[in-house]
């Protein structure tokens, strides 16, 4: 649904270098999954593509034409948690983003327009397994079932990019492997173009069609922040052997998830 | 035996441990009240139970020998209506500044130097300035009230606000809301709770500088009688219109609770 291309981005804060010539081009339809060790910049990288950060330098293209500077319907959003409006039961959290989108007056809709948003709303929380607890409360839904709301939630806008901020990552492994059915299925079926920030290698592996590590490619130990990291590994995902596996979990020092995901 | 942390009351056990601090203050009145009157039964300082009940009852329901109105009710009308007003004005006052002031940068930044800056303001002893601005009438009664709550609520909805979790107010955007449809259906909702929480916890200070003001300079209300009676040192008037002032706060203090339960369910929830 949208390509995404990084030419020579940097992200400065103040003196401390996050990121540093970043150069990327993300086709549409690609699941990228992005793992690194912390504050090596995967955040701040997935923030920029929200446009809650902009590069201090560079550019950052959708489609061809620089990205929002502020985050808007065509990127969809889950993070691991906060998702969700606690205010608002399930129906109400999915049936919000509509409102938003066509009462932009009193955020509300009335009638025949309220019931096409409404079947819309149930229809999406039906596909992401939560047709029964419409009438629920976020805090009365389990860590997976908020999560699903979550999802549910950013695909009512039909985002062009859905990015997805560690949001398996405070799940039972059960759970989780439920969630990455769902998540793979939702990707094909819509045809969504899907990065997804982890901390887990294995995941990145198995849900990914491209993998992306972010590490500091040179260091000061007199300075950290004197130096940004930067994608130093970029792996069209399919071709995976154990060695690389360990290379990356040598380097990243990232722990290789304690579920094992069948298929990798 | 259990350690005294880990030793807990039955039920109606507590309720009766709960009610035995005021029978007993009672039972110490009745007998100090008593001693008194058998050596002068006109002393005025503790009057019997009876005399209290009878005085109360007076003022509820028989006119006034001087005006004809019924003391009591006149008295808490007034007194209401001026609470109302500046517990209302606060309200409204705190939701609209405090939103403002925690969601929109410019606006917060304009405004929380000079919301600080009057939060440290005595009210009391800007009363005068009132009374000489605004006359001793009905407006500066309200505006004290207004003065000494609104900056205590206003700066507790401005600090929800911005304890709001960056992740909904991003959500929200990436859902296509306006920075008008982020306050209408993501902040007002749910600082609304907030707000008579903290308007209930502004109710205690609203009373002081109600009574306060109407001790000054007022022709009527709960505050004026008591100071008013104290001249004669009638304790008879004075301890029920305290009992009957300390009710109306109790029920205040109950309505704006069973509202936050009722409409926001969610609300408790939350938390846990």
């Amino acid at each position: 649904m949208a390509t995404v291309t990084l030419k020579n981005v940097w992200k400065t804060y103040g003196r401390d270098i996050v990121l540093e010539r970043v150069n990327l081009h993300v086709k549409s339809g690609e699941f990228v999954t992005i793992v690194g060790a912390s504050g090596c910049g995967k955040t701040t990288f997935l923030r920029m593509l929200l446009g809650e950060e902009t590069p201090s330098r560079g550019e950052l293209l959708m489609d061809g034409v620089p990205m929002p500077a502020e985050p808007g319907p065509d990127r969809g959003v889950v993070f691991q948690k906060y998702s969700v409006f606690p205010h608002l039961n399930a129906l109400h959290n999915v049936l919000v983003a509509e409102e938003f989108g066509r009462a932009p007056l009193i955020g509300h809709l009335f009638g025949a327009a309220r019931r096409a948003a409404r079947a819309k709303a149930v229809d999406m929380l039906e596909a992401v397994g939560l047709g029964h607890a419409l009438k629920k409360y976020p805090h009365e839904l389990s860590g997976g079932m908020q999560q699903r709301l979550a999802i549910a939630q950013a695909l009512m806008k039909d985002p062009r990019i859905l990015l997805l901020d560690e949001p398996f990552g405070a799940l039972d492994p059960g759970i989780r492997r439920d969630m990455h059915a769902l998540i793979l299925d939702l990707w094909q079926r819509r045809g969504l173009t899907i990065f997804m920030v982890t901390h887990d290698l294995k995941e990145g592996f198995y849900l990914g069609t491209r993998l992306l590590v972010f590490d500091k490619v040179r260091h000061d130990p007199q300075a950290p922040n004197a130096y940004g990291a930067n994608i130093t590994y970029d792996i069209p995902v399919g071709r995976v052997e154990p060695e690389l596996l360990d290379e990356i979990r040598d380097q990243t020092g990232l722990p290789l998830g304690v579920e094992a995901n069948p298929g990798v | 035996m259990k350690r005294f942390i880990n030793q807990r009351p039955p039920r109606a056990v507590g309720y009766l441990l709960g009610l035995l601090p005021f029978v007993l203050l009672l039972l110490v009145y009745m007998a100090v009240s008593a001693a008194r009157l058998a050596e002068n039964p006109n002393d005025p300082l503790l009057p019997s139970l009876a005399t209290l009940f009878d005085t109360f009852w007076r003022l509820a329901t028989e006119p006034s020998r001087r005006t004809g109105e019924l003391v009591l009710w006149v008295d808490t009308a007034a007194s209401l209506t001026r609470l109302g007003l500046g517990v209302g004005i606060s309200m409204a006052m705190g939701l609209v500044v405090g939103i403002l002031a925690g969601l929109i940068p410019y606006a917060g930044r304009t405004l929380s130097p000079l919301i600080t800056a009057v939060a440290m303001i005595p009210p009391l002893a800007v009363l005068p300035i009132l009374f000489i601005t605004f006359g001793v009438g009905e407006l500066a009664k309200v505006v004290l009230i207004v003065f000494g709550i609104a900056p205590f609520i206003l700066r507790d909805v401005q600090q929800r606000v911005s304890e709001l979790p960056t992740e909904q107010l991003i959500k929200a955007q990436t859902l296509g809301a306006s920075s008008w449809l982020i306050i209408l259906r993501v902040v007002l909702p749910q600082v609304f709770p907030r707000l008579l929480d903290a308007t209930r916890l502004a109710l205690g200070a609203a009373w002081l500088f109600l009574i306060a003001s109407e001790a000054i300079a007022s022709t009527e209300g709960l505050g004026y009688r008591i100071f008013l009676v104290r001249r004669f040192m009638d304790m008879a008037t004075i301890l029920p219109y305290v009992v009957w002032i300390t009710l109306l706060a109790f029920l205040a203090d109950l309505l704006l609770r069973t509202t936050n339960r009722l409409l926001f369910p969610w609300y408790g929830g939350r938390r846990g």
